[in-house]
């Protein structure tokens, strides 16, 4: 009873943003789109869930957005190791500057800093210039638009996801183990691969998850810093939402998103259990 | 075999070692006695290689081992917490150092189960750390180290997160391995009973520097120092001053010894060599008794001189009450001289 009591508040939260939103979305993607406002009428029709198989343009939006998801969060993994490793291994008094250093970038605007890579890496921008201006390029390189600049900006915007779990399980790691280790003839290479990485991979897999899961539903930066076929399913969703204004597709695109992210979640919960 | 010279180590104003000498024997236990802030851990941490020291020569066999990291030094060390590695079973645990080593796996799993065979844990290769209780954890934590057949063994507070009633017998089980496997054995402790017990040589550390080096029983029974004497068994320390040949206690007031060397500058006297004898015999030292706490083998008393010092003195009998003058008395021998 009393158990029951103190999760209401939980309860409640879930219902009010969780549940109720999935409800809408499913009413939705059921109806029929039409020219009012909004634009849909309410029905029991399976044709935009019908469509998102049979078009092969969404299965694809969907499997780039995790692809994309995937690749951003396999590099936050391998540049948030180093930097965890690094910020554990300093004077605990050095710690908390340095964790607020990481945190910095989260005090200004996130539009402002994808602004700062468009100024960055568009032709007139300070790279291309500095290029040539000490004459090693006469052409401006195309850095804007591409895949390497969508990446930069995911991998930016999600890294510090990827290095709190780490940092904190690195903390965590019981200094002993390490010297064990080493006192029994392991290398410091090994000693990682060995202890630190297997002790610590459930933080890795969260660290994996933080950044993987928004990373898939993220529109913003495909958008300003992407190639134009780089047609993910969060600005696939914005452009049906808001262009096409077929309102049950996109909400149709939502709900396959939300059920295929489920599984990653499944898998860490189970990891976590492991544990 | 292992020779330490002026080794020094310092943590921003904490001189954990100050100019410290050792030199251990192949194949002896020995033991690291200290109490917290004597520089005991940081040696066996100087010794594996975890820390550098600051100055220092430090040598096994001749090899200078300040060149080597820690996994390149033929020492193998037992953690305090045992360190066994949480996400590998037993065996696996015992086969890291081989592995490393590069030995063939029929080999590995002879000397694994031979090492387990040792430590008295047969047939626990597939159990987990955490399935195993402490005794047991520190029994493949040893087995781990031991597999690596190790010339120097470094063993951190080995008993120290053991039940009371595990100690003694893990103890005695712990020299009884040393003499099986013949490795030198270097043991840190506070625990003097554990150091007193086990080893054949012990080193009493103070700020960082040895303060006394030897067989348990001469550490014992003729420490060298104020502090060797009050650390070791709690003995009684009476300052004074040589006249002639006595010597003077000079808060007992009264001689206390004669026939000491001139530069001794205070005496040790344990409280289980005073006895209480009949008060009316001339020139004996008086005191009155302050309390007295019953120990089981024997009451202890606080015994106050003339002067203000206190003595204890182990009592067989039914004590005095306190509040009762009392005279005491003790054979020569057993009046150490300190110089320190």
């Amino acid at each position: 009873m009393r158990r029951g009591f103190l999760l209401a508040p939980l309860w409640l939260w879930l219902l009010l943003f969780v549940a109720a939103p999935v409800a809408v979305l499913a009413v939705m993607a059921l109806a029929t789109p039409s020219d009012g406002v909004p634009p849909f009428t309410l029905g029991l029709r399976f044709a935009a869930f019908a469509m998102l198989v049979e078009d092969g343009y969404y299965v694809e939006a969907l499997f780039s957005a995790l692809r994309l998801a995937a690749t951003t969060a396999g590099l936050c993994l391998l540049i948030a190791y180093p930097m965890a490793l690094g910020m554990a291994g300093v004077r605990p008094r050095w710690r908390l500057p340095l964790l607020a250093m990481l945190m910095l970038p989260f005090w200004s605007g996130f539009l402002l800093r994808i602004g700062a890579w468009i100024g960055l890496l568009r032709d007139e921008g300070l790279i291309n210039r500095l290029l040539r201006g000490f004459g090693i390029t006469e052409a401006p390189l195309p850095l804007l638009y591409t895949e390497g600049a969508m990446l930069v900006g995911m991998v930016h915007a999600y890294l510090p996801f990827a290095v709190l779990p780490l940092f904190t399980a690195l903390v965590r790691l019981d200094p002993a183990l390490l010297e064990a280790a080493a006192d029994l003839g392991a290398r410091p290479a090994r000693v990682f691969f060995s202890v630190t990485l297997p002790l610590t991979l459930p933080a890795a897999a969260a660290g994996f998850l933080l950044v993987f899961i928004p990373a898939a539903g993220e529109f913003v930066i495909p958008e300003l810093l992407g190639p134009p076929e780089a047609q993910v399913i969060g600005r696939v969703l914005w452009q049906e939402f808001f262009q096409s204004r077929d309102w049950p597709l996109a909400a149709a695109l939502g709900l396959a998103l939300l059920a295929l992210l489920i599984l990653p979640m499944r898998w860490f919960q189970k990891l976590e259990a492991e544990q | 075999m292992l020779i330490a010279r002026g080794i020094t180590k310092r943590f921003g104003a904490v001189q954990a070692l100050a100019g410290l000498d050792l030199a251990i024997e192949a194949g002896e236990f020995f033991a690291l006695l200290g109490g917290s802030g004597s520089g005991k851990s940081t040696l066996l941490r100087v010794l594996a290689g975890f820390e550098a020291p600051d100055a220092g020569v430090l040598t096994l066999d001749g090899q200078d081992l300040l060149a080597m990291p820690p996994w390149a030094r033929p020492i193998n060390m037992m953690f305090q917490s045992y360190a066994l590695l949480p996400h590998m079973n037993v065996a696996e645990n015992i086969a890291y150092g081989l592995k490393r080593a590069g030995v063939a796996t029929e080999e590995r799993r002879r000397r694994i189960a031979e090492a387990l065979e040792l430590v008295g844990l047969p047939g626990m290769e597939s159990r987990k750390p955490q399935q195993l209780s402490g005794g047991q954890k520190q029994r493949v934590a040893l087995a781990r180290s031991l597999v690596m057949r190790p010339r120097l063994l470094l063993l951190d507070e080995p008993m120290a997160a053991l039940d009371a009633g595990l100690r003694e017998r893990t103890g005695l089980e712990l020299r009884a391995l040393q003499r099986k496997t013949g490795a030198a054995f270097v043991m840190v402790t506070h625990d003097q009973q554990e150091a007193l017990a086990l080893a054949d040589r012990i080193a009493v550390l103070e700020s960082g520097r040895v303060a006394q080096i030897g067989p348990p029983q001469e550490v014992y029974a003729r420490p060298a120092t104020r502090f060797v004497a009050r650390f070791l068994g709690a003995a009684n320390v009476l300052e004074g001053r040589m006249c002639g040949d006595v010597f003077e206690g000079a808060e007992a007031g009264v001689a206390i010894a004669s026939g000491l060397p001139g530069e001794t500058i205070a005496i040790a006297l344990r409280a289980e060599h005073i006895r209480l004898i009949s008060a009316d015999q001339p020139h004996c030292v008086r005191g009155v008794v302050e309390d007295a706490a019953f120990r089981g083998d024997d009451w202890l008393l606080i015994i106050r001189l003339p002067g203000g010092a206190r003595l204890r003195v182990a009592h067989g009998d039914v004590p005095p009450a306190p509040g009762d003058t009392v005279a005491l008395a003790w054979e020569a021998a057993s009046v150490v001289p300190l110089f320190a």
